[in-house]
């Protein structure tokens, strides 16, 4: 069976991508899955080149035949979203969809068309192939998206025979975090020690009790508060869920993004030593190999003298 | 003037320049419309004064009336509807309230009822900025639809006074439903790749709601990814309106729950600069 570890937090800015972009720099067999659509960013750590685009459609989308209206007027008084008026589909970007202009248009003036949504991408990495994707500026249905992207992932990780689907999940706790962690083996919240931290990371272990996932804790920026990240380590304990990693503020998180590596390429032995030993637990956790990760220093420096191009 | 501060991604600062901003003009109100992780209030503290449900209409079914025809089922565009067993079954958070059923049911066995999916609270902060005023939503946790709340919430603002909206990461629905309808929309991004993907996201949203906007830089540095950000906005003539340091210090005081005297100097700057474009806007 593949595992899926779900890569979450509360809310945006934690370091999300970061830590799991590191993750993934360190587990052996797997599929990289972005199912932050919204804002897909991890494609941007590990050296990307796409190889398919797939077109994605959800909902529809009401289409006027200008010369059959009668102006009536019926579809303005019926839209309850205030999209369409007389036969114009005046604000776009407030139309649901719903048809029920279409379906109630006396003179059966308005068709609904299939929507395009965004789309869905497949590409190769420096860690493995990368399933992601585009949701359309200012479209709905991040949710659907996000469920493609994930049995997109499923489907060639069963293919390869590969044990392990790595998933950068979407910021908050509405439709798209729960389309991404329904079902997952491993949640992973990367929390970091201010008050708004907190806040959110209780919202998502109530999420994540609520559909039944479990879940284990990572504390970014950790220093930066000792008695919130006391409290952080006091809630967890509380909710179950196993601290598996505190990480020190570092600005190497931007210099990695700046330069488009993660920081395991990048980082203070220090720090790679600390993200190293947050893989081994989650890695525990879920059952599968760790592969070479204790070995990672040496490999590094073996990538550093030159060796990456000689390797497979 | 609506202001609404709006960023691609979370954790770019976005709650700290409408923090900002607030305190360095009275008689502001701050509206949270971040539903699914409000912040404003951690660092407000306040005093609430009122409490209002917001809910949504969905369907209810009259089971003397219906004969179970299906009519309604076939007329849902978002499947939110099943028949089971002869009767019409609704998934209430696949509803979007469009009436479609009722319009669509031959036999008027659908009627309307309220389906509650969170809350708006009003009250004045006692931490910070004493007396500012604050409206704050929460989404029920497992409700997947934050724009209706916020819809609502933003119909309860007044309209005399200077409004700081707070919006939702992101560039869909939630987002759309926060920004749209103000006159001016404040894109606050990081000097990352990734703050930058981000921003052209948030930066087209609000091009296609004919919002005017501007960016604040949080976490400048004056580096490689400043230059990016500013030679994007060079680009695609989008004013940078402000650059906020980063601080480590800053981060820790945040994280504490306090905002700075230090940085009022910037936010005052940002509303003089604001107010201009607003005018020139408006005269315009
Ligand atoms: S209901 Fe049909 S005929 Fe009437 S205004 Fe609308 S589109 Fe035109
Ligand atoms: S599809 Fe629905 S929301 Fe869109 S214009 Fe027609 S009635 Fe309005
Ligand atoms: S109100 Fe609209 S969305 Fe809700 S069940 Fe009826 S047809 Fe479907
Ligand atoms: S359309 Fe009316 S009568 Fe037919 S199944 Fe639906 S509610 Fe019942």
């Amino acid at each position: 069976m593949v595992k899926e570890l779900v890569i979450a937090s509360g809310k945006g800015g934690t370091g999300k991508t970061s830590i799991g972009a590191a993750l993934t720099a360190l587990a052996p067999a797997k599929i990289l899955a972005d199912c932050d659509v919204d804002a897909a960013n991890l494609h941007l750590v590990v050296g990307s080149r796409l190889k398919e685009a797939h077109d994605f459609f959800a909902g529809f989308a009401p289409v006027v035949d200008e010369e059959a209206c009668l102006h009536c007027g019926r579809c303005t008084n019926l839209c309850r979203f205030d999209a369409i008026e007389d036969g114009v589909i005046s604000r776009p970007l407030a139309c649901e969809g719903c048809g029920v202009c279409a379906f109630n248009c006396p003179a059966h003036a308005i068709s609904m068309v299939d929507k395009k949504a965004g789309q869905w991408l497949v590409s190769e990495t420096r860690h493995g192939l990368l399933v992601h994707a585009e949701l359309g500026l200012a479209v709905d249905n991040s949710g659907k998206l996000v469920s493609e992207v994930r049995r997109q992932a499923k489907s060639r990780a069963e293919k390869r025979r590969l044990p392990l689907i790595i998933t950068d999940g979407p910021p908050g706790v509405g439709c798209p975090a729960i389309a991404a962690l329904t079902g997952a083996s491993l949640v992973l919240a990367v929390t970091e020690p201010s008050l708004s931290g907190i806040h959110d990371l209780e919202r998502l272990f109530f999420l994540c009790h609520h559909f039944g996932v479990p879940v284990a804790v990572c504390i970014n920026k950790a220093d930066i508060s000792e008695e919130n990240t006391r409290a952080i380590v006091a809630l967890s304990r509380r909710e179950r869920a196993p601290v598996v990693g505190e990480i020190p503020y570092d600005d190497v998180f931007r210099e990695a993004a700046l330069t488009g590596c993660t920081v395991m390429e990048t980082g203070s032995a220090a720090l790679t030593g600390e993200i190293r030993r947050l893989w081994l637990a989650v890695a525990g956790l879920l059952g599968v190999e760790p592969g070479k990760a204790a070995a990672w220093g040496l490999e590094r420096l073996i990538d550093r003298l030159g060796g990456r191009r000689g390797m497979p | 003037m609506i202001l609404s501060i709006a960023s691609g991604k979370g954790g770019t600062g976005k709650t700290t320049v409408a923090l900002l901003l607030a305190a360095s003009r009275e008689g502001t109100i701050i509206a949270d419309c971040d539903v699914e992780a409000p912040n404003c209030h951690l660092f407000l503290r306040p005093k609430w004064e009122t409490e209002t449900r917001a809910g949504v209409m969905v369907p209810r079914f009259d089971m003397d009336k219906c004969d179970g025809c299906g009519r309604c089922v076939q007329y849902c565009l978002f499947n939110a509807l099943a028949v089971a067993g002869g009767t019409p079954l609704l998934f209430p958070e696949l509803c979007h309230g469009c009436g479609g059923c009722l319009l669509a049911c031959p036999r008027e066995a659908v009627s309307e009822e309220r389906r509650e999916i969170g809350v708006f609270r009003t009250g004045v902060a006692t931490m910070n900025i004493p007396g500012q005023r604050l409206i704050s939503g929460l989404l029920d946790v497992g409700t997947p639809a934050a724009a209706p709340l916020i819809k609502t919430m933003k119909k309860q603002l007044p309209h005399d006074a200077d409004i700081i909206l707070d919006c939702p990461p992101g560039a869909s629905c939630s987002m759309v439903a926060a920004v749209a309808g103000s006159d001016y929309c404040l894109l606050v991004t990081e000097p990352t790749p990734f703050g930058l993907h981000d921003l052209e996201l948030a930066a087209g949203v609000s091009g296609m709601l004919a919002i005017p906007h501007g960016v604040v830089i949080n976490k400048s540095d004056g580096g490689r990814g400043d230059e990016a950000v500013e030679g994007w906005c060079a680009a695609h003539g989008v004013e940078v309106l402000a650059r906020l340091p980063n601080s480590r210090e800053f981060a820790a005081k945040y994280a504490a729950g306090m905002i700075d005297g230090e940085y009022r100097e910037a936010a005052d700057t940002l509303w003089r600069r604001l107010d201009r474009e607003y005018r020139r806007r408006s005269d315009g």
